[in-house]
């Protein structure tokens, strides 16, 4: 009786918490049209000189505007802040012509000095933008940029009228339009960023919620870091008009799988990506909801030439030749990823590159006996390093077993936390090393730069005058059909030395609503916000996604 | 009482002191550097971002400039988040987590104590077994199965609650639920073995004599003795759990405290890490204080102790 008593007391408490829960619970659903997108990693900032990432430009592709734009899905040029330009004979001087209606955020015109100050500041060399170096194209920037130069006025950036802008490039660069979406091309207010700080100053506030002032379709609303980042539309944009979405919020959600339920739960309408396991799942239960898109990116292992056995040519060709890339891509990877035979995406360069790397075990077993390693004897262990990751653990095994039984290799894998790993491959500790590529424009030269004799990304040790010399000719010649052969040559070279041995060129499987309408994708997940719209069905909440799979 | 309050928050400056010394330069053995990339950037600029960020000094200068700082309280600015100092990350992140915390720890507390006194008074009665078999399950399942577990149940299969996010209230029982579980099944086991020990002591029995209602025996004379190694262990826990739990603030994107802590120790962002580091150390040092006057608060014997030794 007493303990009943007792009970009694306890589950009257209990039920006023929760009925005191109860009242609190409310609805949180968004009442006006809004895309949700889960958007990988937290953005570092929002300031376009300073950012490196993927996630980043997304968002500020819908807050800032460039001269040009790409096409939807061929990703050629199109007018975007210019409406027309013209380009000199030799293809060194553009002339941009920016339409008078395009206006900031604050109602301000968009002029050509904005496009030089922006440039100038992203060239400052006291700011350290990671991305300056796009813009070494432009003359005489890389001396600005690496201080050697004080007078911007010499830099190939002038600004005839509010409306002319002439560009001067070191030499013709077809490349140049194309990379005009990239950030560190975009202009910035500079009477707002010098409101809140100097023209340097990293952590400059111009760019807060309250503060930023845009030129993009949309403007930008919420910050909350770790949270969202939620842009309306700006009704000052030049074509205000076209655009359809009121308001787009970005979450930063690094956990696929938490990604990937927000998806089914309805809170998200569009992925970054999908997790692996998930995607057999969804192609077989809901193709409706999963896209696989090929993507401007190659998956590879750096190999440190500076090590025996690894500094004799025919050892990497050996270790290069002994891999079956179909069986990697088909039953390890599940996505439809490409063998990659050659190291640019065979599908974006516009050459067909003269070497290409096939699964040969004759011809890998005779190399390792030519370089004194018969049927793998005298080999020495080798290590392969990787970042720690299911993914990267699962292709290492797979390709541990092909160089054992292909090559008698002693194989033994190695995985390191991220910033350890990048130390390890700066310092060249290491045999073998998981890398990848992901292009920012559309141009094999932005590949095949990496492996410039001691450029930053080349982390093998490995250097060829021929290269080099092929790279530099490239980036003078005016032709675009002789430049592309100059590239493919370049290619063939870095392939037949192997300091890097490709394996699959990625694709980017990812879970889109069909509430998004007009979606049009391209090879660099370029995606157009301003042209995309929800359906009305997107106002109301979507019923859990069931899949039959492992959930 | 008060002497031995201020006595122990005097004590904290330099254990701080070395908490920020030691971390200060342990982080600095890590291989890998904030700016270290994928995509490396030219060798000038990696010099001038180290001469932005004073790093390009010797050791031992940059750690008296951050003496300084922090001695205005400033933590510096996130090597990650260039748009915020990391007093303001810091800021944006603990209520999140404490507001976190605190649902944890009362889910832990309601559950805890509520099982934990009912299985004592039915000692070795499935009343007794059932709750205290799910408290040995609590204990032993890993927040990173149990959270995905509910979210299956829940959010996946019945629709009732959302998988993710922070938004509305309906979005923080699971999160507070996974985190308050293990916490509540500790708590379900020392309520049960010190109520056990208590129950069987003579006060009780005088009590019960005197015909007070069992309710008031229970709760009035017996729990608060067997209360005492619950306190005990909610002063450590109660730290961890309103710093925030880096797994349950993953799976369930939670802006919190304990993302941006292990997000800095990735990314090498040292002024984060230890700007992390000293308000978790601060936030520990203080709730073990607090354990200590509420410890002494319920036993007169600690009171007496205390008065001793200040």
């Amino acid at each position: 009786m007493r303990t009943r008593l007792l009970y009694s007391q306890i589950l009257a408490r209990l039920g006023l918490l929760a009925a005191a829960a109860a009242l609190f619970a409310g609805c949180s659903e968004p009442q006006i049209k809004t895309l949700r997108v889960g958007n990988g990693t937290d953005p570092q900032a929002l300031d376009p000189h300073i950012v490196q990432g993927v996630p980043e430009h997304r968002i500020l592709s819908t807050l800032l505007e460039g001269l040009v734009d790409a096409d939807r899905s061929t990703l050629e040029p199109i007018p975007a802040v210019a409406s027309s330009w013209e380009i000199s004979a030799g293809g060194t001087v553009y002339t941009f012509h920016l339409r008078p209606e395009a206006r900031w955020s604050n109602g301000d015109p968009v002029t050509a000095r904005d496009f030089v100050y922006s440039w100038r500041r992203i060239l400052t060399p006291t700011l350290a933008a990671d991305y300056a170096y796009m813009l070494h194209c432009l003359k005489n920037a890389k001396l600005y940029n690496e201080g050697k130069l004080d007078d911007f006025s010499q830099v190939g950036a002038k600004a005839l009228d509010d409306r002319t802008l002439e560009v001067t490039l070191e030499a013709a660069n077809p490349s140049f339009l194309s990379m005009q979406i990239h950030s560190a091309w975009y202009p910035v207010h500079q009477a707002t960023v010098e409101a809140f700080g100097r023209i340097d100053q990293r952590d400059n506030r111009w760019s807060r919620p309250g503060n930023f002032v845009g030129n993009g379709a949309f403007v930008l609303e919420r910050w909350v870091p770790n949270n969202v980042i939620e842009v309306v539309k700006n009704d000052l944009y030049w074509n205000a008009a076209s655009v359809r979405l009121p308001r787009i919020q970005f979450y930063p959600i690094d956990n696929l799988l938490t990604e990937e339920r927000s998806f089914r739960t309805g809170r998200l309408d569009l992925t970054e990506n999908c997790p692996i396991e998930k995607i057999p799942v969804y192609v077989r239960e809901r193709p409706d909801l999963i896209r696989i898109d090929p993507y401007l990116g190659t998956y590879f292992y750096r190999i440190n030439t500076t090590r025996p056995p690894f500094d004799d040519v025919r050892v990497r060709k050996a270790f290069a030749f002994a891999l079956n890339r179909d069986a990697i891509a088909h039953d390890v990877l599940t996505a439809g990823q490409k063998p990659a035979r050659t190291y640019c995406v065979p599908e974006a360069v516009g050459y067909t590159c003269p070497v290409a790397i096939d699964y040969n075990v004759a011809e890998a077993r005779r190399l390792l006996e030519e370089a004194g390693y018969p049927g793998g004897k005298g080999l020495p262990r080798v290590e392969i390093l990787f970042n720690t990751s299911e993914a990267h653990k699962l292709i290492a095994e797979a390709v541990q077993r092909m160089w054992k039984e292909n090559l008698g290799a002693n194989i033994t894998l190695v995985n390191q936390d991220w910033k350890v790993y990048l130390e390890s491959q700066n310092s060249l500790d290491y045999q073998v090393a998981r890398a990848s590529w992901i292009g920012d424009y559309n141009d094999p030269v932005n590949f095949l730069d990496c492996f410039i004799t001691n450029g930053g990304n080349n982390r093998t040790g490995w250097s060829s005058p021929e290269y080099d010399g092929l790279l530099h000719q490239a980036s003078r010649e005016p032709d675009p059909k002789t430049r592309l052969d100059l590239l493919a040559k370049a290619e063939g070279i870095l392939l037949s030395e192997a300091p890097i041995i490709p394996i699959y060129h990625y694709v980017h499987p990812y879970l889109r609503s069909p509430d998004i309408i007009d979606w049009q994708t391209n090879i660099l997940g370029y995606i157009s916000f301003k042209h995309l719209d929800l359906r009305d069905s997107a106002l109301q909440p979507r019923p859990v996604i069931r899949l039959k799979g492992p959930s | 009482m008060t002497r031995f309050i201020v006595k122990r928050l005097i004590e904290i400056v330099p254990v701080l002191f070395i908490i920020v010394t030691l971390v200060f330069f342990m982080i600095r053995l890590a291989p890998g550097g904030p700016f270290d990339a994928e995509k490396s950037a030219p060798p000038e600029v990696l010099e001038n971002l180290e001469a932005y960020y004073h790093l390009d000094l010797p050791l031992h200068r940059q750690y008296l400039m951050y003496l300084g700082q922090l001695v205005h309280g400033d933590l510096g600015p996130s090597f990650k988040n260039s748009n915020f100092s990391v007093n303001e990350l810091i800021a944006l992140g603990f209520p999140v987590s404490l507001e976190l915390g605190l649902y944890a720890l009362a889910i832990a507390l309601v559950i805890g104590l509520a099982s934990g006194i009912s299985a004592s008074l039915k000692p070795n009665s499935a009343r007794d077994y059932v709750p205290m078999s799910l408290a040995m399950a609590g204990i032993c399942i890993p927040n990173f199965v149990l959270g995905p577990l509910l979210v299956l149940v829940f959010a996946l299969w019945l629709g009732w609650l959302p998988a993710s996010g922070w938004d509305g209230p309906l979005h923080k029982i699971l999160p507070a639920l996974t985190l308050g579980a293990a916490y509540a099944a500790y708590v379900a086991r020392l309520t049960r073995g010190s109520m056990l020990e208590i129950l069987s002591q003579d006060f009780i029995r005088t009590a019960r004599a005197k015909g007070l209602s069992e309710a008031r025996v229970v709760l009035r004379h017996a729990l608060r003795g067997g209360i005492q190694p619950v306190v005990s262990f909610l002063g450590p826990a109660a730290a961890g759990l309103l710093s925030g739990s880096f797994v349950i603030e993953t799976i369930f994107q939670i802006p919190g405290l304990g993302r941006f802590f292990v997000q800095a120790a990735f990314n090498r962002d040292y002024t984060m890490i230890l700007g992390t580091v000293l308000f978790y150390a601060s936030l520990i040092l203080v709730f073990n204080l607090a354990v200590d006057v509420i410890e002494a608060f319920l036993d007169p014997r600690i009171r007496e102790e205390h008065r001793n030794h200040a």
